[in-house]
């Protein structure tokens, strides 16, 4: 963020208070959230994960400025997550689709 | 012999060269906390039916805890962008809190920590298991306070039913009734008499010859503690460690900041990243640990 | 290999203002990276003598079970007491030498030496850097490496000896070894990977921040490419080993069951564990590593293969594009194979399908690689110097070891084949005759800049015939007797499945089978002699090679060769600008044979 002038730096941090704001009323959602009953559990985990994942998104999008970032940076962090992603997902399904029954009892 | 790119930019890449060495650094704690993610998700998902405990966690203390984190993650960046506008007071101002918000963050977690170890799961001889804070221990009988009881073989995911089922016989005002029918095979009068867990303030004692086992709500207890102790300390050493770099540089290192301010600040953004990504976790701790 | 030592110095104005900083900060405590690059390399060629050492006692063990080690068995004795009593090795020791084995020789040997040591020294060098982005970073990446060693090499004499579950220590059996040996290699490891994760930071935020001007992605050396992807590699797969250690870890020393099932018995008693965890999680998680890993294993020696053909056959490296792009294919596809070491585990077909799937895919980019090396050398003069002669064995080698992995990247083949010899043998030609022939290419080719004399060609040439010769007596026979169901890890050489020893039982180890444990035992302790003359030679020729004529002895194009010899601190006495490509060998229309990198015209 080098070579910013100092009015889009305090304009930045206008934004850095709507971000704050938005990451609170995350948390109040997410709490509020878990005392939503919902069909199934796996159907929790996502609504849980989901609100987690736009908080996310704007702490790293905008405190840690990664929409205004190099390529090259949020390259890297993409095919980290995707490997992130492919490690939980292969693990989740490896466990959930054993060999079925043989022969053996 | 100096080594380019320090402080200014290279031209082609943007960066200068610690943003790139912090970012390479938090995609590898992004798989770092990707791996004990997975953990959870493998062990939960693979629980028994009834053995994966729910509602064990403080939820208000976790979300104070949570808004905790986001205010500190504003007032680092904040800290941050009043370098940039050469406003050292502004800029310590800020990151003081962030400092103090950190070891805010510590300190509770410390005193939940504390309060798991010193909470205990019975299982009686009788079948019942109960669990409560320990007040009292000699050689010959124990003393919970607030304890919850139901029968062992329920498995602890029971637990949040037995708690609603205790709140509705006391509303009920017999007190007895419900409580009892649910404790099977009870044996001793004085045992029966002190089982009425109510959780409101009657302490439950129980003779030590009539406990078959004792465990403390540490990482030993069941996966979902270990997991939770695990991932909430690694967590915590990131929160300590951070906190002490930013300390450092708010404090002794801010002579850095008169002999070359473009560097102060630049180390001074790098914690900043670390900073958030520790937020960031805890972003997807909380709910996960403490909600689901 | 003193930065004093040496005629070809030239004095810059760079060493003027420098006071001798005393023995301590230039030797031990240094932040230049060609300092840590040799201190990597001495430690790790220790470890791989180690390495060595364990295996060669093992062998005896194979090939005469039970019989007492002649020589090294009372040594064994004195040292570690009754689990060598009377000279003969007891199965437990067999086991922690053979996890012992494999952890030294992954990661105490092979990373450090591939990644760590030649990475460091070279790579700055080729880009035309300075030195790494972060030099005490560097510096404490060598630290958590050194005091990982120490560990793991402690963890041998204290009571109960070193970990004893393979170097893959699965759970529950690494949790159920009562003794210490596991919790040591576990704080080993975290340390080692301490070490690796903060060298592949600085790896590649020095390749890309500090290439010289004019040093383009395109022009940069195919060595400095594998080593970019190797340091992704390991920045972004030893983290979930990371947790799994520290899980196991805790598993050990907080009584939590992270790997321990409910139901776990230990010993036919029931084990006071809370239950309810999942020894597979373990596997998945330490072979997220454990794939990537042996990419790392072998991207740097292919790198280092290539620069040496390049330089030896006075040819532009052929399919440079096609060595990138595989070389970034490889990275990438390496993090979706793993379970492919998991067959037996009870999978069921359809996630096995995707992981047969992807590592038939990931076959491809290696066959891309290994033919645009053989065609490299189409059309080229070559000079059959050692480096050249290691760097040309390496691709039939490579070869065979990557022909021989395809079986057991199919499910229904591997079923037949996991935990057996053949895995051993396949895995062994690729790391032994394949990486190691390219780390030794390596050192005979880099030695004349970093020392400014030759190695011996006579002995570097009786080195690799001798090795040459042995690593396939070795390894060749393993084929066969994996193949007729010869299983790893038994101390027995098999014995206890053996014909000889069950006549009525179907499918026993034939004598034959049994009887080349004999041979290759022979042939790896040969191995173990040849060594002599290059141990021999590498000291030697420190004082008495023969003194190079120049800065640039092989002729080479690539910038480690355009400093003075050795390298002093900063590296290049004048400010470095690439105009053309790596390999401008040949070029026609140029006066010489070779065109340096920043030579223009």
């Amino acid at each position: 963020m080098s070579g910013h002038s100092p009015e889009e730096i305090k304009l930045e941090r206008k934004r850095y208070l709507t971000v704050f704001i938005v990451l609170i009323i995350g948390t109040i959602l997410t709490v509020g959230a878990s005392y939503i009953e919902l069909p199934t559990f796996a159907l929790t985990v996502a609504l849980a994960l989901f609100i987690a994942s736009i908080k996310g998104f704007f702490v790293a999008g905008y405190f840690m400025h990664l929409m205004d970032e190099k390529k090259m940076i949020y390259g890297i962090m993409g095919a980290t997550v995707f490997f992130v992603i492919g490690l939980m997902v292969l693990t989740i399904w490896a466990s959930g689709d054993p060999i079925p029954n043989t022969i053996y009892p | 012999m100096e080594i380019p790119y320090v402080s200014e930019p290279r031209k082609d890449t943007g960066l200068y060269n610690a943003k790139v060495g912090i970012w390479l650094f938090l995609a590898s704690e992004v798989m770092l906390f990707g791996g004990f993610f997975s953990a959870y998700i493998l062990l939960r998902v693979g629980a028994v039916e009834g053995t994966w405990p729910t509602e064990l966690l403080n939820v208000p203390i976790g979300t104070f805890n949570t808004l905790v984190l986001i205010i500190s993650s504003v007032t680092v960046v904040m800290a941050w962008s009043a370098l940039k506008l050469k406003n050292f007071q502004q800029y310590r101002i800020y990151q003081g809190i962030t400092i103090l918000c950190a070891f805010t963050f510590l300190g509770v977690k410390t005193f939940e920590y504390r309060d798991k170890f010193t909470h205990y799961d019975v299982v009686m001889t009788n079948g019942t298991r109960v669990d409560g804070h320990l007040v009292e221990k000699t050689d010959d009988h124990i003393v919970l306070s607030h304890p919850v009881s139901y029968p062992a073989e329920k498995g602890i995911a029971y637990r949040p039913t037995a708690i609603a089922l205790m709140e509705e016989g006391e509303g009920a005002e017999h007190g007895g009734s419900e409580a009892d029918a649910h404790v099977e095979g009870t044996e001793g009068e004085e045992a029966h008499a002190e089982e009425h867990g109510d959780g409101h303030g009657h302490d439950m004692t129980i003779a030590m010859s009539d406990i078959k086992k004792m465990t403390n709500w540490g990482p030993w207890a069941n996966t979902y503690f270990a997991i939770y102790f695990t991932m909430t300390f690694l967590h915590g050493l990131h929160v300590l460690g951070g906190a002490l770099l930013i300390a450092y540089y708010w404090g002794p290192g801010a002579k850095m900041w008169k002999t070359d301010p473009e560097r102060y600040t630049n180390r001074v953004e790098v914690s900043g990243l670390f900073w958030h990504f520790v937020d960031l976790v805890w972003i997807f701790l909380f709910p996960i640990l403490y909600l689901l | 290999m003193e930065a004093t030592q040496t005629h070809v110095q030239e004095h810059t104005s760079h060493d003027e203002h420098h006071h001798d900083p005393g023995f301590w900060r230039q030797y031990i405590f240094s932040s230049d990276h060609k300092v840590i690059g040799i201190q990597y390399g001495v430690t790790s060629l220790v470890f791989l003598l180690l390495g060595f050492f364990l295996i060669a006692t093992m062998r005896w063990s194979i090939a005469y079970p039970e019989k007492p080690i002649p020589v090294v068995g009372p040594l064994l004795e004195a040292m570690l007491g009754d689990v060598a009593a009377g000279g003969i090795m007891s199965l437990d020791l067999y086991n922690s030498f053979g996890a012992m084995h494999g952890t030294i020789m992954v990661f105490l040997a092979i990373v450090p030496l591939a990644f760590a040591a030649f990475g460091n020294y070279v790579v700055p060098l080729q880009i035309g850097a300075v030195d790494m982005a972060f030099p005490r970073i560097n510096m404490a990446s060598y630290q958590f490496y050194f005091v990982g060693g120490v560990v793991m090499f402690t963890s041998f004499f204290i009571p109960g000896g070193a970990a004893q579950a393979g170097w893959t220590s699965y759970s529950p059996l690494a949790s159920a070894i009562p003794t210490d040996g596991q919790t040591f290699w576990l704080l080993g490891m975290v340390f080692l990977i301490t070490s690796s994760l903060l060298g592949a930071v600085n790896f590649i935020a020095t390749i890309i921040q500090l290439r010289a001007p004019g040093m383009t992605w395109m022009r940069l050396p195919w060595f400095v490419w594998v080593q970019f992807v190797t340091g992704f590699l390991l920045l972004l797969a030893f983290p979930p080993l990371e947790s799994a250690a520290i899980m196991q870890l805790m598993d050990k020393v907080a009584g939590t069951s992270f790997f321990l099932p409910t139901g776990l018995a230990i010993g036919g008693q029931l084990a006071d564990v809370s239950g309810g965890g999942s020894p597979l999680l373990y596997q998945h998680l330490f072979w997220f590593l454990g794939h990537p890993e042996v990419y790392v294993l072998i991207l740097p020696a292919m790198g280092i293969v290539a620069e040496v053909i390049a330089c030896n056959t006075r040819k532009p490296i052929w399919g440079y594009k096609s060595l990138v792009y595989a070389s970034l294919a490889i990275g990438f596809i390496s993090f979706i194979v793993w379970a492919h070491h998991m067959y037996l585990t009870g999978m069921g077909t359809k996630i096995s399908t995707f992981f047969q799937t992807t590592t038939m895919i990931i076959s491809i980019p290696s066959v891309i690689i290994l033919t645009c090396l053989f065609i490299s050398l189409w059309g080229g003069s070559i000079r059959f110097n050692t480096p050249m002669l290691f760097a040309l064995a390496f691709l039939p080698m490579f070869g065979i070891g990557g022909l021989t992995g395809l079986p057991l990247g199919f499910s229904f083949s591997d079923i037949h084949l996991h935990d057996t010899y053949y895995v051993i043998a396949h895995f062994h030609y690729v790391v032994a005759p394949g990486t190691i022939f390219g780390l030794l290419a390596g050192i005979y080719f880099w030695y004349p800049k970093m020392t400014g004399r030759f190695m011996s060609e006579f002995w570097g040439r009786v080195h690799f015939w001798a090795s040459f010769v042995f690593m396939n007596l070795i390894f060749q026979p393993m084929f066969a007797q994996g193949m007729s169901g010869m299983l790893r890890r038994m101390a027995d050489g098999g014995a206890g499945y053996s014909i000889a020893n069950n006549p009525d039982a179907i499918g026993g180890l034939s004598d034959k089978i049994i009887g080349l444990n004999v041979n290759i035992s022979h042939a790896a302790w040969a191995l173990g002699i040849a060594q002599i003359p290059f141990i021999l030679n590498f000291f030697l020729s420190m004082k008495y090679g023969k003194k190079v004529e120049s800065d640039n002895p092989w002729q080479a194009t690539t910038l480690e060769w355009q400093t003075p010899t050795p390298p002093p601190h900063g590296n290049f006495t004048k400010d470095v600008t690439v105009v053309r490509g790596p390999y401008d060998y040949s070029l026609p229309g140029a006066k010489e044979d070779f065109v340096p990198q920043n030579q223009s015209a």
